[in-house]
């Protein structure tokens, strides 16, 4: 094992771009086999507006980004990547950049009713003023046809889970159109960022996605350091990927334990979250967080663990009983047949809208940050990724399954092979730099894009969560589907929303 | 189905007797070993003009003021605390250490306050005692995540495992507001969340009560201000019960219900667990 630096040099390519000639660019890059990831808005030092888009390639490549003076109103690229019609409705809704031909003019990140003076990310926004807000309904398709139903479901659910509203158009059993509503809970956390020293960024990062702080917090971290050209210790990038592997297990056996509650095994859903529940208590014992929280920072890790001595022998014990869980859930075939066929998404439709994770995976496109544009310790690992084609719930559950057995070997790895050294090097962004983190979260792609001030603090944050990704994808899978599949499908997503809404 | 009935009863009972005690009379195992609480401070041993751990906290939980004296004094509201442990790195002479702590659940906000100076240990007003009677057996709860991380949701789901299985209490998550007893909200209550929330709340019958259950329901938290937060319930709704925390955890949460129900008694007084 070698102290490789962590960062392949350079991570983005950057171009500058004309607005106008974006949409023939990245129509260009699609064809190439590339992927738009994101796309943002910033005010650069002088306060003047820039956009940036980000894009993929081939595995191992360098990210490329298009920076560009937007000319109000600028062209939409969501006719050409209808991913980042998201994206431009958010810039829209912050930063009062107008976009032509947008196929979705509506809010999206706002709820309709909330007028901000000053849009809220723009330097001038007072303060801590809460916007002025009047609750109105958002954009819905028209429907005059009187067989039609219409059934709002939320914000407030049944059951503890988080706060999002869907509005179903259904005839009989019959779905016809979903429309979720979510950004209910939209915080305004990129905002938080700015002009906070890095180490309360971390805790900020930490809590964007509860459960999934650690991913959250390495690709803040990794963010920063590349602003400041540090490299982290190979024991801290070992840790670090560790402590991911442990945040995947446990939500995965979460997400297990809920899809059993969806089709009804009250004894799998029991097993699924108590597994869940000791994996968090081994995470207590190693970290002392049940999230894994507090100990990553710029620069690799706040205090060393000994994962070896405190968990070797607990994760021993828990192994074959992961194991014959998942082989007798596999094996149920009433939660089968719940799962065959439900809620199939195409390669297209996940490639188009930008499904993420073991989503995008269980359609069949083989993608894995870990893998393609490795981080932490996974240069060293060799990580597996599992694929599948069929692209239906039980694809993404096969994906989850083998995506634990993968976690479990990747900790045991870590475990056996964990270097000594220190775990922590200096790390001071210079001023007026910028980094760009990412990080395969349990529901997959993470990115960070952290543009440092002349304060040497953020003065710009944009998240991408997975759970953004997979929102706008989700229902795809549900329009012309039953009602009666519906929960499972949901289930099969494992999407959050805490992530999403930010 | 009848292989899972099977698989279940093999494996037995995983359920902990926590907070029951075992023969021998010492606590049960309550699932939090290892997990880090509320930091401890001991501000007599604090330098003069020392700042560090204010300047380190992210939430403005800790504060150094002068007194009437003009004697510098240290004050921690641990409603505000998100247990980052960020102050115990930053000081320089041992006075904020690590803890176990966490069992904060209180009825009154002062509780939360560890105040340092003549005068001592601020408790506060006492509530009054309202009567809870008809509740002691059964509690049915609606929880209202008002923009939470997800964090304290998966704290209160963990709450149905077999771990702890908090149905052995007599306590139960109801879906509608009308079956509900006690409000718990989560979240630092976004523009978008206030009204859905101000709504369960009217849909409730009296008596009601609610819950703060986190640092954000408590104050707003990490996300506390800006543009889209407030400052969690204050100012929004009348707060019964305060758990601090980020996230409490289960046993925490537990732990509260059970207070809040007279089933146990209320372990922080000012700032301080009381043993």
């Amino acid at each position: 094992m070698s102290d490789v630096k962590d960062i392949a040099s350079p991570p983005v390519e950057m171009r500058t771009i004309d607005p106008a000639a974006l949409p023939e660019a990245v129509g260009a890059l699609i064809e190439g086999g590339g992927r738009m990831q994101m796309a943002y808005a910033l005010r650069d030092g002088s306060g003047a507006l820039e956009l940036r888009y980000l894009a993929s390639g081939r595995p191992r490549e360098p990210f490329l980004a298009w920076r560009c003076r937007p000319k109000d109103p600028v062209p939409s690229v969501a006719a050409v990547s209808p991913l980042i019609g998201w994206y431009e409705r958010e810039i829209t809704d912050l930063f009062g950049v107008r976009f032509t031909n947008q196929p979705e003019p509506y809010p999206l990140v706002l709820h309709r009713g909330a007028h901000p003076l000053v849009p809220p990310l723009d330097p001038g926004y007072p303060g801590d003023t809460p916007m002025a807000f009047r609750e109105t309904e958002g954009a819905m398709p028209e429907t005059d046809h009187p067989d039609i139903q219409k059934l709002p479901f939320g914000p407030v659910r049944a059951d503890v889970v988080e706060s999002a509203q869907f509005i179903f158009l259904y005839v009989g059993e019959h779905i016809l159109h979903l429309q979720p509503q979510l950004f209910f809970k939209h915080r305004g956390m990129e905002k938080r960022f700015e002009g906070k020293p890095l180490s309360h960024g971390v805790i900020l990062a930490e809590r964007v996605s509860g459960v999934g702080g650690v991913a959250h917090a390495l690709a803040f971290c990794q963010a920063v350091e590349q602003a400041a050209g540090c490299a982290v210790p190979l024991r801290a990038r070992m840790l670090r990927s560790l402590l991911a592997e442990l945040e995947r297990l446990y939500n995965h056996l979460h997400y297990f334990g809920h899809l059993a509650d969806t089709t009804t095994l009250k004894v799998g859903q029991a097993e699924g979250k108590l597994l869940e529940e000791r994996v968090k208590q081994i995470g207590a014992r190693l970290t002392g967080s049940r999230f894994l929280r507090g100990l990553l920072t710029p620069g690799g890790l706040r205090r060393d663990l000994d994962p070896g001595a405190k968990m070797g022998a607990e994760l021993d014990a828990l192994r074959p009983a992961i194991a014959d869980y998942l082989r007798r859930l596999d094996g149920t075939n009433s939660y089968l047949d719940r799962l065959i066929s439900t809620g199939i998404l195409s390669h297209k439709v996940a490639l188009d809208q930008g499904a993420t994770g073991p989503i995008e995976r269980a359609s069949g496109i083989d993608r894995d940050l870990r893998r393609d544009h490795p981080y932490g310790g996974y240069a060293e690992l060799c990580v597996t990724v599992p694929v599948r084609a069929e692209g239906d719930a039980h694809a993404r559950a096969r994906v989850r399954m083998a995506e634990i057995d993968a976690s479990l070997a990747l900790i045991e790895r870590v475990v056996r092979s964990l270097p000594d050294g220190p775990v922590r090097e200096a790390c001071v962004p210079r001023p007026n730099t910028e980094g760009l983190g990412w990080a395969e979260s349990p529901r997959g792609s993470l990115y960070y894009a952290v543009h440092i001030g002349a304060d040497g603090r953020p003065s710009r944050v944009k998240i991408k969560s997975p759970s953004y990704s997979n929102w706008r994808t989700f229902p795809f899978t549900v329009h012309d589907s039953n009602l009666m599949d519906y929960a499972i499908n949901e289930a099969s997503f494992g999407l959050t929303v805490a992530g999403c809404d930010r | 189905m009848p292989a899972w009935t099977l698989f279940g009863l093999l494996k037995g009972k995983a359920t902990t007797a926590w907070p029951g005690r075992d023969a021998a009379g010492s606590e049960e195992y309550s699932g939090q070993d290892g997990l880090l609480g509320m930091p401890r401070f001991a501000p007599q041993h604090c330098g003069d003009g020392c700042r560090m751990c204010a300047d380190a906290c992210p939430t403005d939980a800790i504060s150094v003021k002068n007194d009437s004296k003009g004697a510098e004094r240290l004050s921690v509201d641990y409603g505000r605390c998100v247990v980052c442990q960020l102050c115990i790195e930053a000081c320089p002479k041992g006075v904020a250490r690590a803890s176990s702590d966490w069992a904060f659940g209180a009825r009154n906000r002062n509780d939360l306050q560890f105040l340092v100076g003549p005068g001592g240990v601020a408790g506060g007003e006492k509530k009054p005692t309202e009567p809870r009677d008809g509740f002691r057996r059964s509690l049915h709860i609606r929880h209202v995540d008002a923009g939470s991380c997800n964090g304290c949701e998966s704290e209160l789901q963990a709450l149905n495992n077999p771990f702890y299985n908090l149905h052995r209490f007599g306590v139960f998550f109801t879906p509608s507001p009308r079956f509900a007893d006690l409000l718990l909200v989560t979240g630092s209550v976004t523009y978008a969340m206030r009204e859905p929330l101000l709504r369960t709340y009217e849909a409730m019958a009296e008596p009601r009560w609610v819950m703060a259950c986190g640092a954000c329901a408590v104050c707003g938290g990490i996300a506390e201000g800006g543009y889209a937060c407030g400052h969690g319930l204050e100012g929004v709704l009348p707060v019964d019960l305060y758990l601090p925390g980020c996230p409490p955890n289960p046993a925490a949460i537990i732990e509260a219900v059970l207070m809040f129900l007279d089933r146990t008694r209320q372990r922080v007084k000012g700032g301080r667990l009381v043993e």
